[in-house]
């Protein structure tokens, strides 16, 4: 936690609450901007008017159609992961103590998207995207228990390098697993694929409908652990000094993480790098403290996804590139200056 | 080195060699088709005029000679970096050296297409080079740590996922069938070309790793003494690691991606031939041809008639492999 500690102040650091309301009310004007536009941008572009039109009067004609069956669970199905991914990895990086901690990154999204496969090969097409999200929710769970019982040093804590290998080399099983399991079942890779490249296009507004619950359950959650995450990031002595219980904070901090990470796989597929970059962006905005980064990560995530899949619906059109390549590609430098930072051995 | 331990490695090397020559004898005469070691034998001195001649030497023949180069490439290459990085961690997949090839691999298939095979190493090995110099670049700052080559080696390598899978969106829907069996590491296909574009690079490197296993004994005392010794150390440095990334990046531009490897057989053999890098190097080779024949050998024969990427098999023993190494470090012990 040294280096969130010492971020320095800088130019754009948000001092006083009033300063960070503000900030918070022009991220939300964004993100409804954002949303916005990537309803209406696209291979064929609509003004507001289709949209007002499409809802108040709907002709069943193929511009409306394609506004409330395509383009609007797209953009809300990106809202909604990006805000989740960020939230997730805004607390991970304090339970773990570590900078580099994300879904993707420690392997909880490729652990979910495992047990997803599975599923979907075991129970074929019966299986529903409400059963999905429980499969989902445990594979991000077993991802997440496993990482940490290697990444775990003795006297408690985690050691940060350890973790993210530990990450790194459950990421690499599980794709490799997945694609083996793919290729021995043909007949399901079709829905399979759906899930393998993250991407926010294709969902329905019911698929959102099943997995959002969980979502802002776990948002819920995060946002009512704001004040022992504060604490906890002040490192385990000074916790428990303070009377932190720190089993059980730690226990719901996962639990949130589970929801939040489990729910996005489910809807959108591993999506990386945005539960890591976007802690770090909040933290230069708002600094440690966890009562107003979550809300910054929960508003900054949505508004980096929604731009993402709407930049990466430009770069090859008609194709569409899916949104986790280009977030991967935010994401990496990022990484390695993280990576940069901080002091090895 | 005394004259015991000369013998034994004597023994050594040749009871592997000989396991080697073995399991390639099997896996010709496995597979969907069985053909009986005696005709395999009698195909490979050309005196067998029966049918299986042809499933021998066009079918068969390429793809355990493709695993035995593409394995003992990808051993050394693993053996040379853990050697100079003096880390057990270090792997070509894990130092973004794989991930960099690839890319530069499938840009090259997608982007020029009538293309001949002969150029894939070498474009791969541009690849590979340019990611070992991004990463060795990145990861200075006052000198290279270990921990930060590998942190932002998997930074390149995720990165280089994320422009594998753009290229293959990008380009035309055919070809990306064809790119992405090549992606997931796999001999499958191989043809006398890919040997002939390959083994050049084999056959002049790993002889020249051999020649330097001297100067990384003296790197992996640790660089004080290295240079106590004589040494010029970050000359010596630079050829290994660009022998390791040759090694790797021909390798990986014929076989694809196949992870592990070069993490896995360099330990074993480290576990049975001690410390000297003029044993570890050959042993580990042999090892990695063994390692990738019985993985490919398992991915078309456990469930026929389907052909499983060798790929998969590397990674589904390589990784519980890894976390078990990284549970022994964080044990306290080295």
């Amino acid at each position: 936690m040294r280096q969130l500690k010492q971020s320095k102040e800088n130019a754009f650091r948000l001092h006083n609450r009033r300063q960070r309301a503000a900030g918070l009310s022009v991220g939300a004007a964004v993100l409804l901007a954002s949303v916005l536009l990537s309803i209406l941008l696209g291979l064929h572009s609509y003004g507001i008017g289709d949209l007002w039109q499409s809802y108040r009067h709907f002709d069943g004609s193929n511009d409306h159609l394609i506004l409330t069956t395509t383009r609007v669970p797209r953009a809300l199905v990106a809202l909604a992961t990006g805000a989740s991914l960020a939230v997730a990895g805004a607390v991970m990086q304090v339970v773990t103590k570590n900078p580099l901690a994300s879904p993707s990154v420690l392997g909880v999204n490729s652990g979910a998207s495992l047990f997803v496969v599975v599923g979907l090969i075991a129970f074929g097409s019966s299986l529903t995207l409400g059963g999905m999200i429980w499969i989902a929710f445990a594979g991000a769970l077993a991802a997440a228990a496993f990482v940490y019982a290697i990444g775990a040093r003795e006297r408690g804590g985690f050691e940060p390098v350890r973790l993210t290998l530990a990450g790194a080399a459950i990421a690499a099983f599980a794709s490799s697993a997945t694609s083996g399991l793919m290729l021995l079942h043909k007949q399901s890779l079709e829905s399979a694929l759906f899930w393998m490249i993250g991407s926010v296009s294709g969902r329905k507004l019911e698929h959102l409908a099943d997995v959002l619950p969980y979502m802002l359950a776990g948002l819920a959650l995060a946002m009512l652990l704001s004040g022992s995450l504060n604490v906890m990031a002040l490192g385990d002595d000074n916790a428990k000094s303070l009377g932190q219980r720190l089993l059980i904070s730690r226990a719901a901090a996962a639990v949130a993480v589970m929801l939040l990470a489990g729910s996005s796989v489910a809807i959108a597929g591993p999506i990386a790098f945005v539960g890591l970059v976007v802690p770090h962006l909040c933290r230069a905005l708002v600094g440690n403290d966890h009562r107003w980064l979550i809300p910054y990560c929960a508003i900054t995530g949505a508004i980096l996804l929604v731009t993402a899949d709407l930049a990466s619906r430009f770069v090859l059109m008609p194709k569409e590139v899916p949104v986790g390549v280009a977030t991967a590609l935010i994401g990496v430098p990022f990484l390695i200056r993280v990576a940069r930072r901080r002091k090895h051995e | 080195m005394s004259r015991r331990n000369s013998r034994r490695t004597m023994y050594l090397l040749l009871s592997l060699t000989v396991v080697t020559a073995l399991t390639a004898l099997v896996c010709l005469s496995i597979g969907g088709v069985g053909v009986p070691l005696k005709e395999v034998v009698l195909s490979l001195i050309g005196r067998n005029d029966q049918g299986s001649d042809l499933i021998v030497m066009k079918l068969r023949m390429p793809r355990i000679a493709a695993a035995l180069l593409v394995g003992a490439a990808l051993a050394v290459s693993g053996a040379l970096l853990q050697g100079v990085v003096r880390n057990p961690l270090a792997s070509p997949d894990l130092m973004g050296v794989t991930g960099g090839a690839s890319v530069a691999a499938v840009a090259f298939m997608t982007l020029f297409q009538g293309y001949s095979v002969h150029w894939i190493p070498v474009v791969a090995v541009a690849g590979a080079f340019v990611a070992a110099a991004i990463n060795y670049v990145l990861a200075w700052s006052r000198g290279v740590s270990p921990m930060r080559l590998v942190l932002i080696g998997i930074g390149i390598s995720t990165a280089a996922g994320a422009i594998t899978m753009f290229l293959l969106i990008s380009g035309p829907a055919y070809l990306a069938a064809q790119v992405l069996n090549w992606m997931t590491g796999s001999v499958y296909g191989t043809n006398w070309t890919y040997i002939q574009a390959l083994w050049p690079w084999v056959a002049f490197f790993l002889p020249l790793s051999l020649l330097y296993a001297k100067e990384l004994n003296v790197q992996s005392l640790g660089d004080a003494a290295a240079i106590g010794l004589g040494s010029r150390l970050q000359l010596h440095r630079v050829i290994l690691i660009g022998i390791s990334v040759a090694l790797a990046g021909a390798a990986v531009g014929i076989a694809g991606t196949l992870s592990f490897i070069g993490l896995l057989a360099p330990h074993m053999a480290r576990r049975i031939a001690g410390r000297s890098h003029a044993v570890i190097i050959p042993v580990s080779a042999l090892l990695g041809a063994n390692l990738l024949l019985l993985s490919d050998l398992a991915g078309r024969t456990l469930f026929q008639p389907l052909d499983i990427p060798a790929g998969v098999f590397t990674a589904g023993i390589g990784a519980p492999f890894f976390l078990y190494l990284l549970m022994r470090r964080g044990n306290g012990r080295p």
